[in-house]
């Protein structure tokens, strides 16, 4: 990913520029965690599995970040994931447990989420409720419809183990590296692409920057939203299959524990929270860093409520730094300090 | 080839709910002529532009690019682009987090069959356009940096440099001059005075009489979303003008009181 191959001249100093490529704020966080969890929990944190474990509980939560990371880089925000998790999740469970499909089950969960991400497009924009209460709303609407669809009962599928489609999605490459992790970062890399190099990425970033500019420029921007949206959908439902092939279950509350971790990932990444820049590699790192807090700080004995305290911390932390890094005088205690230390 | 005007708006009307912006407004715009638009706040300039340009459709009204009618309601900017219509907004036409590069093709990108955009591409022609037509060899500038980074006359430095790269044959130039230092406002009406050396047409609106008095073949006056003066330049001295308009406010002003 050549995005700071094109270093700028300027007076700006070596630590600056380091910190203007992609992620490395976030990846570096990523790292000293990772160095201080081997010295308080050396047990978990030196052998392989606590790793192995990451690598498969990680993906679907990514996945879903990514998408999101786009959706915050256009202004926007996507609060109704956790139900288009459930629902494409209980298609998938359903159609495998009552008809053996396996990829046919695979394809109707992807429609299901696809087309309920593009009805949270148009809900969005046809209706000009801002995302942030209109998905809010789709959240219930999709969460109360996915139990009524459902009677609200428990699908265990363990008869998926051993199947083709188990194999290719969550099969352990080696008898060690959970594939989901591969899906994962191939996918992240498409959607880098997709941000960074896309005609579509460009409209969502002038969109995020402003709607102003966006319409004289000429970019549909109504049109260019519902896509938004509806990729959102689809790569809720693709997280949602990941999970339940995983996990060999589909559960009424499945996908509702992501809603805060993922939002915070995308902040903790670097993705402006003023929207008009996303930061894809600051999201896989960030979406390492929620997973790892949780299980460092069990393993080093602190009890577990302490997570979320430690989580908090982090995501103020990081979108400080982050704000801090695109401009200074953002913050307004930087500034202020700044503005004293001049005089 | 010398009397079809580029554009003409016929009886166009525009209105925001009750608010009439526009009032059966007649114009045209000759082809290698440099129109000169003025008028008061809330007068209809603005919304004159975004009319023309296809940001906004009329409520009633033809519109002739070309001699050709165009269909209001399919007319965009896109539309207006591919008719070789380009505007310079005084302030809101470039992404503050974006990098120049970005900002000379956002809309027409240059991609491949599937969307994605030759980079390598933009970044040169972008380099190209900044060095020759706008003459930034400047400390610290390149095609990376975003545009919250530059001064007020490098950005109208941007925008009219990407109006020059897609060879537009009417250039709308909406108060480019404001905020901008003395020596940068020479350069723009350089640049507008290379528009009609280039046998380019162009509307300019401006708030300062003088500057328009200087470089524009005709002048139109907007007065409360209707014309109230369309004549060449030649024709009014510059007081005369002035005066013209301060003649404008007395009714307002009697009415008033």
């Amino acid at each position: 990913m050549s995005a700071g191959a094109h270093v700028t001249p300027t007076r700006s100093n070596p630590v600056a520029s380091f910190f203007k490529i992609e992620g490395t704020a976030t990846a570096l966080v990523f790292v000293v965690l990772i160095v201080v969890f081997m010295l308080t929990a050396p047990r978990a944190f030196l052998g392989y599995r606590v790793y192995m474990s990451f690598m498969a509980s990680v993906p679907p939560p990514l996945i879903i970040a990514l998408g999101l990371t786009l959706v915050a880089t256009a202004g926007e925000m996507d609060l109704s994931f956790p139900s288009v998790i459930a629902f494409a999740s209980y298609v998938f469970a359903f159609l495998f447990q009552q008809y053996d499909m396996t990829w046919l089950a695979l394809i109707a969960a992807l429609a299901t989420g696809t087309v309920m991400g593009f009805v949270n497009g148009l809900v969005v924009t046809k209706l000009g409720i801002p995302s942030m209460i209109a998905t809010l709303a789709m959240m219930f609407l999709w969460g109360g419809l996915v139990t009524v669809v459902s009677n609200g009962v428990t699908v265990a599928i363990p008869d998926i183990d051993g199947t083709l489609i188990q194999a290719i999605m969550v099969g352990r490459i080696g008898g060690i590296v959970p594939a989901q992790m591969l899906w994962a970062i191939a996918l992240s890399i498409l959607v880098w692409h997709l941000l960074n190099r896309h005609r579509f990425g460009e409209n969502i970033l002038f969109i995020g920057d402003s709607l102003k500019v966006a319409k004289v420029v000429g970019i549909q921007i109504d049109r260019e939203k519902i896509k938004l949206f509806t990729l959102m959908g689809f790569l809720s439902a693709l997280a949602g299959v990941f999970l339940t092939v995983e996990t060999t279950t589909y559960f009424n509350q499945q996908g509702q524990g992501y809603l805060l971790t993922v939002i915070a990932a995308v902040f903790i990444g670097g993705t402006s929270i003023f929207g008009g820049s996303g930061k894809i590699v600051g999201t896989v790192f960030a979406s390492l860093i929620v997973a790892v807090i949780e299980a460092g700080l069990v393993a080093s004995g602190v009890q577990g409520f302490w997570t979320r305290v430690f989580i908090g911390l982090v995501f103020i932390i990081s979108v400080v730094m982050n704000t801090a890094i695109e401009d200074p005088d953002k913050v307004p205690l930087i500034k202020s300090v700044r503005s004293r230390l001049r005089q | 080839m010398t009397s079809t005007p580029i554009v003409r708006l016929e009886n166009v009307r525009k209105q925001y709910g009750k608010v009439v912006s526009l009032k059966n407004v007649t114009l045209e715009i000759g082809a290698n002529e440099i129109v000169g638009l003025i008028g008061d706040n809330g007068a209809g300039k603005s919304t004159l532009i975004k009319v023309l340009t296809g940001v906004e459709q009329p409520s009633s009204g033809t519109i002739y690019v070309r001699g050709q009618k165009i269909d209001a309601a399919s007319y965009s900017v896109k539309e207006a682009h591919k008719l070789k219509i380009e505007t310079v907004y005084q302030d809101s036409s470039l992404g503050e987090k974006q990098p120049l590069w970005r900002n000379f093709f956002v809309g027409r990108p240059l991609t491949n069959r599937f969307g994605f955009i030759d980079v390598k591409a933009e970044k040169r022609i972008a380099n190209e356009i900044m060095r020759s037509t706008i003459g930034f060899r400047g400390v610290g500038i390149d095609v990376d940096t975003p545009v919250s980074r530059l001064s007020g006359g490098e950005r109208q430095g941007v925008a009219i440099g990407r109006a020059m790269h897609f060879d537009s044959d009417l250039i709308v130039l909406d108060e480019p001059t404001v905020a901008l230092a003395l020596k940068e406002v020479n350069k723009v009406l350089d640049f507008i005075r290379s528009i009609k050396a280039g046998g380019r047409s162009c509307i300019y609106i401006e708030h300062n009489i003088h500057h328009v008095h200087e470089v524009c073949d005709r002048l139109v006056v907007l007065d409360r979303g209707e014309i109230a003066l369309d004549a060449p330049t030649a024709s009014l001295t510059y007081t005369e003008l002035t005066d013209f308009l301060m003649s404008l406010h007395k009714p307002a002003v009697a009415a008033a009181n």
